[in-house]
């Protein structure tokens, strides 16, 4: 696994207003060991090689009209769109968990949270599942504890898509309290089934609303975020 | 032509913001509303002069982008 860590290449798409991205680059280069390309959003393709694409967090374009739904129709994502049909890695934090429900990339829609308050905090989560590209670090079932800062957070879909993503093992991330348990505080959002975070029906594309970039260095508290962008290091 | 698209969330759709609304009134001491929701208005003008053909044009706007059609409906009026 070791010589895999070189040769994971991370692509961050910028949008105007998109804020986490330096984030995003720190997180990526201490795991994966290379320096991400940036990407603008006015761009039409991906640079060559790139394995993973990843949507940073922010307020792209002031969340205007609703969130995520203008940089959805950006110019860059019909090649992010092609490169997550080849079976390319995806990964959209925050508001780029917004951008990807937008465009289609993942069902479902992230609204307005319900207690209608901006929520910026630290929040457990559980690891659904640890045998993907995004979660193969950690163990299955295993509470992590990282940072949400969002006021639209709360994902809802129809009835049938909700039973086809729990039925396909796709939400990748609960909300929790810190022992794993499921109860109304422990849900900042009033998000459906407690749902954080969702993969694509080939578990290539993530979507999640909490911020594991923020959690990488033992400085701010905590190194839950860690595991993921390890696990991304070993594709 | 002058045209005007009104964008609703869908029945059943939590509305937190129209409830928080509704909350204000009642607390203006205006009584009577018994219920909020909130919905967009996009006022538009447009170079097409018939209206078959804008409408077509609105339609497709709103499909692509002015209504998330998973939780949104959408209304075109012209002026």
């Amino acid at each position: 696994m070791g010589n895999n860590r070189q040769r994971m290449n991370t692509t961050i798409v910028l949008f105007p207003g998109s804020n986490r991205e330096r984030d995003a680059i720190r997180a990526i280069e201490k795991t994966t060991g290379k320096k991400p390309s940036i990407v603008w959003h006015g761009e039409t393709a991906l640079p060559a090689g790139t394995g993973l694409v990843l949507l940073p967090g922010g307020f792209s374009y002031g969340d205007y009209l609703r969130c995520g739904a203008i940089a959805a129709r950006a110019p860059i994502m019909d090649a992010v769109r092609a490169h997550a049909t080849r079976g390319g890695l995806v990964l959209g934090i925050c508001n780029g968990f917004q951008i990807l429900v937008e465009s289609g990339l993942l069902p479902g829609v992230l609204m307005r949270n319900a207690n209608l308050r901006f929520v910026c905090r630290m929040q457990h989560l559980t690891v659904e599942r640890a045998d993907t590209a995004f979660t193969s670090h950690y163990r299955p079932g295993q509470v992590i504890k990282v940072a949400i800062a969002h006021g639209e957070g709360n994902y809802s879909a129809d009835a049938e898509t909700i039973k086809r993503l729990e039925g396909g093992g796709r939400v990748a991330f609960r909300y929790c309290d810190s022992r794993g348990g499921r109860n109304g505080d422990a849900n900042p959002n009033g998000s459906i089934n407690d749902i954080a975070g969702i993969y694509s029906e080939n578990f290539r594309v993530l979507g999640l609303m909490p911020h594991p970039e923020n959690l990488i260095d033992p400085l701010v508290g905590g190194i839950d975020g860690r595991g993921l962008f390890e696990s991304l290091a070993c594709n | 032509m002058k045209a005007r698209v009104i964008v609703t969330l869908k029945d059943g759709i939590l509305d937190p913001q129209g409830k928080a609304i509704e909350g204000a009134l009642k607390s203006l001491g205006i009584e009577g509303i018994d219920s909020v929701r909130q919905g967009k208005i996009f006022e538009m003008e447009l170079a097409a002069d018939d209206r078959t053909t804008a409408a077509g044009l609105l339609r497709s706007a709103c499909e692509k982008l002015l209504a998330n059609q998973i939780i949104e409906n959408f209304q075109v009026e012209f002026l």
